[in-house]
């Protein structure tokens, strides 16, 4: 029962730590089984995350891509709606930027063709959730069933595409053209470079802030539009957002558009930045982490940004990781990414109750003590 | 409480029953003295702590001190398990049945002995034939359970409450779906579990009920225990008092309605839902300005259709709904905002899950329907600082309290977030105001406020229907009174020749005779089922 009043941010910020904890916990035991030691693993973890300029940069370029499919998880989320389509949305949206490239990237500047590779990237995306979307509004298929088809949809058009269309002539690898220089994002050590600072050489790239200003966006989106109420207003009441006339199809709809959108953004930072060219399989289970990005984060920016740093430092101060112990390889990187969003996604809610008792004994504690003292 | 012979121990007996959650006070150092085979009525407005205390009785939470004695001995109740083992039955407000199930196999849910259904089956047979002649409670064994009426349904939740050995009854508001008549049929029955040695606690916030049913009385405010009394010795000015603390005016001051011209209507309005029901079947009725119409009968009969429909949520599917000059059909769909438009409020059935947004802030849900009008909003962005002072004005005028518009809108109490919706759907004054169960789960004082409220609208000139289950609140309220039965009309009374026992024939689908023939004109009788 809820015996004492418990503050908001033992949920919201204790409830994640102790997720991550335990998670953390659990891959200590996994690192023991094949003789690492632990402490040993996270002190490189963390430094090969945030200890020099190129980590760093590592570390912000793989946030970018959680930032941008953990927005669209949450938009959708805030309406009801559970879009687990990011993979699939992302992917089109990467293929709307490399497209663009491809044709214009002999003809345009980039600050001519930065917008247009956005457009590209959002409406390939939005486009990609619309059908999804339509068949849940109009058909009542359920749409974690569609977008998920939706996602071996993409990855089969794509490689058809990669390997009929795009593959260069007289080549065996399904990779298009590198792209024009000019064509490709800014990287951060450039950008520094304008500003007089040095930066090591890194992937992270201009998309980084334009995730920041998505999430600036969606804030205001969700929090100071008319639209955000009623996406919200469907999402904590779908009765009551129906008695207050928000017509719920066309929500859906407009819902879904958005979150496909920011997913596609995702090719900006892959595709724009990193791969300055179109291959397979570039969106690597982004869109799926960013569903646990999203439940870690609480569907609020904040917590996305939040959230996103720290799967970028378990990816890349996992590669580290498999870098300098001959004993650690790739799959128990992941096995330790799994582990978080295990406990932070699956199991989210199962630590609750605990995490409550816990604040309560010491909150009893603390109160008696004081009360002790004041005595004294 | 009054002196009991001393040789017969208290079928129960609470001893300094306190229970908080956090900064909660829900029960303060309880008493409560229960004579075996009596029916002890528990009496209090919502929050009052009636429902926690219950819930400690049946073991489903811990006090945090004082202790239970059950036919004399303290007892510890950890779960309802050893609840039910030491004889204690519980009747929820909301029945636990399985729809699909036969009565039997409801009854024995939970209690089987042995693995396989078919001893259980033929021991439960024979057990109910003898409960049910020996408490009248007659049920037919092998029908479903949802071919049963309500009245019905809540025989069987109390027969598995004594198939399971149950001596202390626990009954949590159970006349709320029952017509006045079923009302009667169930405490013939609870006098014959008396006679059975059967002891009842009977939870209400009903004072006739208390008064027609109880041998004692136990008043609680605000989590405390604040009089016991012998119900013989008692009326309902006492008890009202007691339950909220000052006097309340139990009757509503009016004058008579002046109607004026018709401001709603529908014609042969019908309704088939999802599943090929109908819940409407050729309804004709209306409005006119300066006059309340009650739309009386037993929850489940249209009443919920009819206001809905009216509110543009749910489209007809054949006859329309005029509004001013606006026609409503099959052909012509309105929608929630369209009928708001049209200027029609509308406060809905379903506080909770309709009116408001639990999640919402109190400033979010007290513009909920009007969050796109341009007071709010900007060319982008809204206005936060108008909808605040909105929700404050609306506070203010209202008397809602607390007066934080910055509170979730689920932690403010029911007859307050009652005051916000209506205040909301008031305060832009519609030509016709819609109003459902504007007092359910409200406590006494708030009623008397919404009560006196609705009448002044009317003054003001507004056409207002009123749905709601409570028959005294109906009468109380309306000028005309249209009572409903199984989708259709059964007829119409004025308020004046209205009274209950009228009232609850026709929501048993029987026309008075001393209505059929004076009111004849005015009965509209849409098509018998």
């Amino acid at each position: 029962m809820n015996d004492s009043k418990i503050p908001a941010w033992v949920n919201i910020i204790g409830l994640p730590l102790v997720n991550i904890f335990f998670a953390f916990a659990f891959s200590a035991i996994i690192f023991v089984a094949v003789d690492v030691n632990p402490l040993e693993a996270a002190v490189v973890m963390v430094k090969g995350a945030l200890g020099y300029q190129e980590g760093v940069g590592y570390t912000l370029y793989y946030a970018t891509n959680f930032i941008f499919t953990g927005l669209a998880v949450a938009v959708a989320f805030s309406a009801g709606l559970f879009n687990i389509g990011g993979e699939g949305q992302a992917y089109l949206g990467g293929l709307g930027v490399g497209l663009a490239c491809l044709g214009l990237d002999h003809a345009l500047p980039f600050w001519a063709l930065l917008p247009i590779t956005m457009v590209a990237s959002m409406a390939f995306g939005a486009l990609w959730a619309l059908i999804p979307a339509y068949l849940q509004a109009y058909r009542g298929s359920h749409i974690v069933i569609t977008t998920i088809m939706f996602n071996f949809i993409a990855s089969a058009l794509m490689v058809y595409l990669m390997v009929n269309v795009l593959k260069l002539d007289g080549q065996m690898a399904p990779v298009s053209r590198v792209f024009e220089q000019s064509a490709v994002m800014p990287m951060f050590h450039e950008i520094a470079g304008w500003f007089g600072f040095s930066f090591s050489e890194s992937p992270m790239n201009l998309s980084f802030f334009i995730a920041l200003a998505c999430c600036v966006l969606v804030w205001i989106l969700l929090w100071r539009t008319r639209w955000g109420y009623a996406i919200r207003a469907m999402g904590s009441s779908p009765t009551a957002a129906e008695y207050g006339g928000i017509n719920h199809k066309k929500l859906v709809i407009i819902v879904m558009l958005i979150s496909g959108a920011l997913s596609g953004m995702l090719g900006l930072n892959e595709v724009q930045g990193y791969g300055q060219q179109l291959k397979l399989d570039f969106v690597a289970g982004y869109g799926f982490t960013g569903i646990a990005v999203c439940l870690i984060g609480r569907n609020h920016p904040v917590g996305i940004i939040l959230a996103s740093l720290l799967f970028g430092i378990l990816y890349q101060g996992g590669a580290e990781l498999a870098f300098d112990f001959p004993n650690i390889d790739r799959e128990m990187i992941q096995v330790v990414q799994a582990l978080v969003v295990l406990f932070s996604g699956a199991l989210a809610l199962m630590l609750v109750k605990p995490t409550e008792r816990i604040f309560v004994l010491w909150d009893r504690k603390k109160k008696s003590l004081g009360k002790a003292q004041a005595e004294a | 409480m009054s002196t009991l012979p001393s040789d017969k121990p208290f079928a129960l007996e609470l001893r300094g029953i306190d229970k908080r959650f956090g900064a909660v006070h829900a029960n303060r150092d309880i008493d409560l003295q229960v004579p075996p085979g009596t029916i002890h009525g528990i009496i209090g407005e919502n929050g009052a702590g009636k429902s926690t205390l219950m819930n400690i009785i049946y073991g489903f939470y811990t006090a945090d001190a004082g202790e239970i004695l059950i036919g004399g001995k303290v007892q510890k109740l950890a779960n309802s398990k050893e609840a039910i083992s030491h004889g204690i039955g519980m009747v929820h407000q909301h029945f636990m049945l399985v729809d699909n199930f036969t009565v039997l196999e409801n009854v024995i849910l939970g209690a089987e002995n042995g693995a396989l259904l078919k001893h259980s089956l033929h021991d439960a047979r024979t057990e109910l034939e003898r409960l049910a002649k020996d408490y009248q409670l007659d049920v037919p064994l092998d029908a479903l359970i949802e071919d049963l009426p309500v009245g019905l349904q809540q025989r069987v939740e109390i027969l598995k409450a004594l198939y399971r050995g149950a001596k202390i009854l626990i009954l949590d508001e159970p006349t709320g779906v029952l017509t006045p008549q079923e009302t009667d049929h169930l405490f013939h029955i609870f006098d014959a579990l008396r006679e059975q040695g059967v002891t009842i606690l009977l939870i209400t916030h009903k004072l006739r009920e208390i008064l027609a049913a109880t041998n004692n009385v136990s008043i609680m405010r605000q989590g405390a225990m604040v009089a016991h009394r012998k119900t013989a010795e008692t009326n309902k000015e006492e008890l009202a008092e007691l339950m909220v603390g000052r006097k309340v005016r139990l009757k509503v001051d009016k004058v008579k309605a002046k109607p004026a011209q018709v401001v709603l209507s529908t014609q042969d309005l019908t309704y088939t839902d999802d599943m090929g029901v109908d819940r409407l079947k050729k309804v004709n009725m209306d409005i006119k300005a300066g006059e309340v119409v009650g739309i009386a009968g037993v929850s489940g009969n249209g009443q919920s259709q009819l206001i809905n429909a009216l509110a543009g949520l749910l489209t007809p599917t054949s006859g329309s709904i005029t509004i001013g000059d606006t026609c409503i059909s099959a052909e012509h769909p309105s929608s929630p905002d369209g009928v708001r438009q049209l200027s029609v409020g509308h406060v809905p059935e379903d506080r909770l899950d309709m009116g408001l947004i639990k999640a919402f802030t109190a400033e979010e849900s007290a513009i909920l329907g009007h969050q796109n009008q341009p007071q709010y909003n900007g060319l982008v962005m809204n206005k936060p600082k108008a909808i605040t002072q909105e929700c404050v004005r609306l506070m203010k005028e209202w008397d809602v309290r607390p007066q934080d518009p910055k509170l979730r809108s689920s932690l403010f109490s029911g007859g307050n977030q009652q005051k916000l919706i209506i205040a909301r759907e008031v305060e832009k004054n519609p030509d016709v105001l819609l109003i459902g169960q504007p007092t359910r789960g409200v406590d006494i004082g708030a009623i008397e406020f919404i009560h006196k409220r609705i009448i002044e609208l009317r003054d003001q000139g507004q056409g207002i229907l009123l749905v709601s289950v409570e028959l005294d609140e109906i009468m109380a309220l309306s000028d005309r009174i249209i009572v409903m039965f199984d989708g259709h009309i059964v007829g119409e009374v004025s308020a004046d020749k209205a009274n209950e026992k009228i009232l609850g024939m026709m929501m048993a689908n029987i026309m008075p005779d001393e209505l059929s023939e004076s009111d004849a004109g005015q009965t509209t009788n849409g098509g018998q089922s």
